[in-house]
């Protein structure tokens, strides 16, 4: 019954959200639900944070590599956390304060730190030595001149109509418009078929290893 | 600049530099960032779903109808949202071996639901109307024009390649079948129209990715460097008439 009881709630769960899509008169029933699960959701994050702690303790504990560090970790996330909920999250606060020279700053340089892997990468993999490696490369080439302004500027003023073809600019848009809309419209209905079907494997008990082991 | 502003630009420069750092390679400085960045987005993530999650849909609903019962000796509705509570403080049984199996409520609860709003949005959204949005094209699009109708060969051919590019890349997806023949032709150029769509979301990224790199250095010379560093030496220095 340990697993049995579970399941039969994962599937009242999600059988109701998919009725009401059907019924409206279940409109209020699944509402409240998913008021519920973000309740649920907000106590996973908890979990998250607390497994956090809990491995950082435990580094300090036994003295693991890396270990001085985890007192930042630590102390950061008691900070955010007390500020947060003690003195509020609205603009202005001492959370807001934090958030704007602390968090913004140092997402903002990891992710840009990304600029010089993603260069590296590039250099290492796009070799133009096979038809589909070229397209990659010259796609990705077009579209980063044509996202900035120096990508046109060799286009003369006197540049003939008939040869627009030829722009960057030009040829960024029908790629987006065209090559990409396709490719990408592709892969979300291949994807949301995975997902529908990933979806009914829970809802009817196949799939079950979100329930962990016996 | 004021005080707080100050403190604030100094606090963030430093920290943009101890990231930057590990371009050379990786050291304290990094390894001190990344540890506190960990930390910090975890308090703020723990905050915000209070405020925002928590607050709203179970502390308050139960405040509420506390306040009912006790003026007005009766029980709301509202009380079932401790339920809710319930299910989510399962999820903390994790913790405890023993007692691991009682988090299995909250979990089954949260992957239902969530598989059952998948499966209503991805295939709405997702399914549906992106076919709806391939199948409405014409590849033959005929417009009224000042000297009457003709054809436009631009739109007729965008959307004939939309159309191919759509039905060869699933075909590509396709695995059923052994990619050969026709099969295997249209799935070849299903991988063309996939590589084309690949590299330019690569062009995109790469794009956002330096363009946060250049509000970083911005940052660092035009609200760092020049207001908090340059500007106060400047300053001293003209109090000490050397300037």
């Amino acid at each position: 019954m340990r697993r049995e009881i579970p399941m039969i709630v994962a599937f009242v769960a999600g059988v109701t959200i998919i009725l009401e899509f059907f019924v409206p008169a279940l409109r209020d029933v699944a509402s409240q639900i998913q008021k519920w699960y973000l309740v649920v959701i907000a106590f996973a994050i908890l979990v998250g944070a607390f497994n956090l702690l809990r491995i950082n303790y435990m580094k300090i504990r036994y003295r693991r590599a890396d270990w001085p560090y985890s007192f930042a970790l630590i102390a950061g996330l008691f900070a955010m956390a007390i500020i947060g909920i003690g003195w509020g999250i609205k603009e202005g606060t001492v959370f807001d304060w934090l958030f704007n020279y602390l968090i913004f700053p140092m997402s903002s340089t990891v992710f840009a730190l990304l600029a010089f892997f993603v260069a590296s990468a590039a250099y290492r993999a796009f070799r133009a030595r096979t038809v589909d490696a070229t397209l990659l490369l010259v796609a990705a080439v077009v579209v980063m001149l044509g996202q900035v302004p120096i990508g046109s500027a060799w286009v003369p003023a006197w540049w003939p109509d008939s040869l627009v073809f030829l722009t960057p600019d030009w040829l960024k848009d029908r790629i987006m418009n065209i090559f990409n809309t396709a490719g990408q419209r592709a892969i979300l209905i291949g994807a949301s078929l995975g997902v529908v079907s990933t979806s009914l494997r829970i809802l009817l008990g196949i799939e079950r290893s979100y329930l962990g082991e016996e | 600049m004021d005080g707080l502003t100050l403190l604030g630009t100094w606090i963030a420069a430093l920290l943009t530099l101890c990231i930057l750092s590990f371009l050379y390679k990786d050291n304290p400085f990094y390894k001190f960032a990344e540890y506190l960045f960990v930390g910090v987005s975890a308090g703020f993530w723990i905050a915000y779903n209070y405020h925002n999650l928590l607050l709203p849909n179970l502390i308050d609903p139960l405040k509420g109808a506390f306040v009912v019962l006790l003026l007005e000796g009766r029980l709301d509705f509202r009380w079932l949202t401790i339920i809710a509570g319930l299910l989510g403080v399962t999820m903390l049984f994790r913790f405890f071996p023993k007692a691991a199996w009682v988090s299995r409520y909250g979990i089954a609860f949260s992957v239902g639901l969530g598989a059952g709003l998948m499966f209503i949005v991805y295939l709405q959204a997702n399914c549906i109307y992106q076919i709806w949005g391939t199948v409405k094209l014409s590849p033959v699009v005929i417009t009224e024009g000042p000297g009457g109708q003709h054809f436009d060969w631009p739109t007729s051919v965008s959307n004939t390649l939309l159309i191919v590019g759509v039905v060869s890349a699933l075909v590509y997806f396709y695995f059923s079948k052994e990619h050969k023949g026709v099969l295997g032709s249209t799935a070849r150029l299903g991988i063309w129209f996939l590589m084309v769509s690949f590299g330019a979301a690569f062009g995109y990224t790469v794009m956002a990715r330096i363009s946060l790199l250049i509000g970083r250095m911005e940052f660092l010379i035009d609200g760092w460097l020049r207001p908090a560093v340059i500007a106060p030496i400047q300053g001293a220095l003209a109090s000490l008439g050397l300037l």
